[in-house]
């Protein structure tokens, strides 16, 4: 079997393996779609109070919370994906016979976490979406571009939010109990990703620093480029830039902890 | 909101032991757990509930001090997790002076009381919402033949102190509230917020035990649950004027959130309800909780009956 096709077949398996679980995640649209009307009319109450806040107008401050909605499942802000598993076969020490298997690991899980993100970017994204445009007049680009270009940034956000998460999970050769890490991991991502409030409405100095931290690739990146409010050049290349050093530590750290790894004999 | 992750390990095999249970006659019989048997009034079946709720929440917590430090951090990172909604209004406030007409410490009133009750409501009985996990694989068998209510066993499990967090959080920005808030405190005013914090609480409750009934049926749809219980929270951390008459109307007139904050705080705040109902539906809560936990305790019923076990 070629590489392509064997990667090809761990995200198809992946993204099935996700949609096996259809009232969950008939259920999980459903907690999106109620979370998007709160958000949507706090957001609503800031802006009539803000007009103009944070570079946004009232219909893309409105778009803003339905594509955060869409993407949080897809990106994975919350955690809960597959560094879970890994963590466990790491303490397990199952990770022992994935080191030994002919296939990349950080290639194999970023092939399973790209099916996932996909079939959560339509399972979970899609129906929001559509009842937010339904229910309110959302500033949605008419330009397929505009779209292929905000897939384009999606993408590049679930990858980036992979190699934040393949390091965490890597952190489990060392602690062994991953969970604490992993929760510092899923509040950090809330409130640097954009989920919390956009990116541009964060004050002063600290604006500027979540702006440039990794996870402003997971929401507000994407969110920007399907607004028209940043240059989706400028956008895939930081977030480009991310997930290369990200990519590139998360190799690092697996052959640190490669090295630690010791398979008893029996 | 917010997925936890649970460590520990699983006690179902071991059922509650005690000395000083009660004599087989007093107790219901397994094979109907859900009705007392003969000559036993409610009374006594709800003792019987407390007492092993009681129990069993012992149990998680001795097993839950084992790991002090886990203890400690998972506390800590609950706390944080959850301020994380209360950092949001903050940061709405670093750009605007009023939100919806209301301050910043008027809207930390209505998020102080909400998070304090839907906290101890947590505390209490948030893991009822894995009552979907032990249908699917069966293991609400071993709840159905120990002799103590499901209900209490249910709400029981896996008792999480580490939520305590939750609780202190909204403590926190209740106090802070309190103390920032500009209203001519009356007797009454005063009396208000202890029994709207206690009577939200027994609403959230009720709202756990429904959504755990909803799980008889819908067993993988626990995040519906999540929709009304963390998002009904969060829905009333903002004030009313914020929101469409039409949504302000649905969690008034057909699922009460209405009762847990909005109404009581606002008559402190003596601030209009955008519905015009009469000044003491403000005092009414305690009536509207008992009125849930009742409905929610016949939907509860009716689960319990509908369950057919895996049968594996």
């Amino acid at each position: 079997m070629g590489t392509g096709r064997l990667y090809a077949a761990v995200a198809a398996g992946g993204f099935r393996r996700y949609a096996t679980y259809r009232t969950a995640t008939a259920a999980g649209v459903f907690t999106n779609t109620v979370f998007g009307l709160i958000l949507a009319y706090t957001y609503l109450a800031l802006w009539h109070e803000r007009p103009h806040l944070g570079g946004y107008d009232k219909g893309q401050a409105l778009t803003y919370v339905w594509v955060g909605q869409a993407l949080l499942m897809t990106v994975s802000v919350m955690g809960g994906g597959f560094e879970d598993e890994l963590m466990e076969r790491i303490r397990t020490g199952d990770i022992a016979i994935d080191l030994y298997r002919p296939a990349d690991l950080q290639l194999w899980w970023l092939a399973g976490d790209l099916g996932r993100a996909l079939f959560h970017l339509l399972a979970r994204g899609v129906l929001p979406m559509a009842v937010g445009a339904f229910l309110f007049p959302l500033a949605l680009p008419s330009r397929p571009l505009v779209w292929a270009a905000f897939l384009a940034a999606v993408t590049l956000g679930a990858v980036v939010s992979f190699a934040i998460r393949f390091l965490v999970a890597l952190t489990a050769f060392w602690l062994m109990d991953g969970a604490g890490v992993a929760q510092i991991a899923w509040i950090t991502a809330m409130f640097c990703s954009g989920m919390l409030l956009p990116l541009n409405v964060f004050p002063g100095v600290l604006g500027e620093i979540v702006r440039a931290l990794p996870w402003a690739s997971l929401i507000q990146a994407p969110a920007d480029v399907l607004l028209g409010a940043a240059d989706p050049v400028a956008v895939y290349a930081r977030q480009l830039a991310w997930a290369a050093v990200l990519l590139a530590a998360g190799r690092m750290l697996q052959s640190a902890a490669t090295r630690r790894v010791v398979v008893q004999g029996g | 909101m917010a997925e936890e992750t649970y460590g520990g390990v699983y006690a179902d095999a071991e059922p509650v032991r005690d000395r000083r249970r009660p004599p087989a006659h007093r107790r219901p019989s397994p094979a109907h757990p859900d009705r007392s048997s003969p000559g036993e009034g409610t009374y006594g079946r709800v003792r019987e509930g407390l007492r092993a709720y009681r129990l069993i929440t012992a149990m998680w917590i001795r097993s839950t001090m084992a790991y002090r430090a886990s203890f400690v951090m998972t506390t800590l990172g609950n706390l944080v997790a959850t301020a994380l909604d209360f950092v949001a209004i903050l940061l709405m406030f670093s750009r605007v002076d009023v939100l919806g007409g209301y301050r910043l410490p008027e809207i930390a009133f209505l998020y102080g009381l909400s998070a304090t009750a839907f906290g101890l409501a947590d505390l209490a009985i948030g893991s009822m919402d894995r009552l979907g996990r032990r249908v699917r694989d069966g293991t609400l068998d071993t709840l159905l033949v120990r002799p103590a209510p499901v209900l209490a066993q249910v709400a029981a499990d896996r008792f999480g102190l580490r939520r305590l967090g939750r609780v202190t959080q909204g403590a926190c920005v209740l106090g802070y509230a309190l103390a920032a808030v500009d209203v001519t405190w009356t007797p009454l005013k005063v009396a208000l917020v202890p029994l709207t914090l206690l009577s939200g609480g027994l609403i959230f409750c009720a709202l756990f035990v429904a959504g755990a009934a909803f799980q008889f049926v819908a067993q993988d749809a626990s995040e519906v649950q999540n929709s009304f219980t963390y998002g009904g929270q969060t829905l009333l951390q903002y004030p009313p004027t914020v929101f469409a008459k039409e949504l302000v109307r649905g969690v008034t007139f057909v699922l009460p959130l209405a009762f847990v904050n909005w109404l009581p705080a606002l008559y402190v705040l003596g601030r209009p309800y955008p519905l015009h109902l009469p000044a003491w539906v403000a005092f009414t809560p305690p009536l509207v909780a008992a009125a849930c936990c009742a409905a929610s305790g016949l939907a509860w019923r009716a689960g319990l009956r509908s369950y057919r076990s895996t049968g594996s």
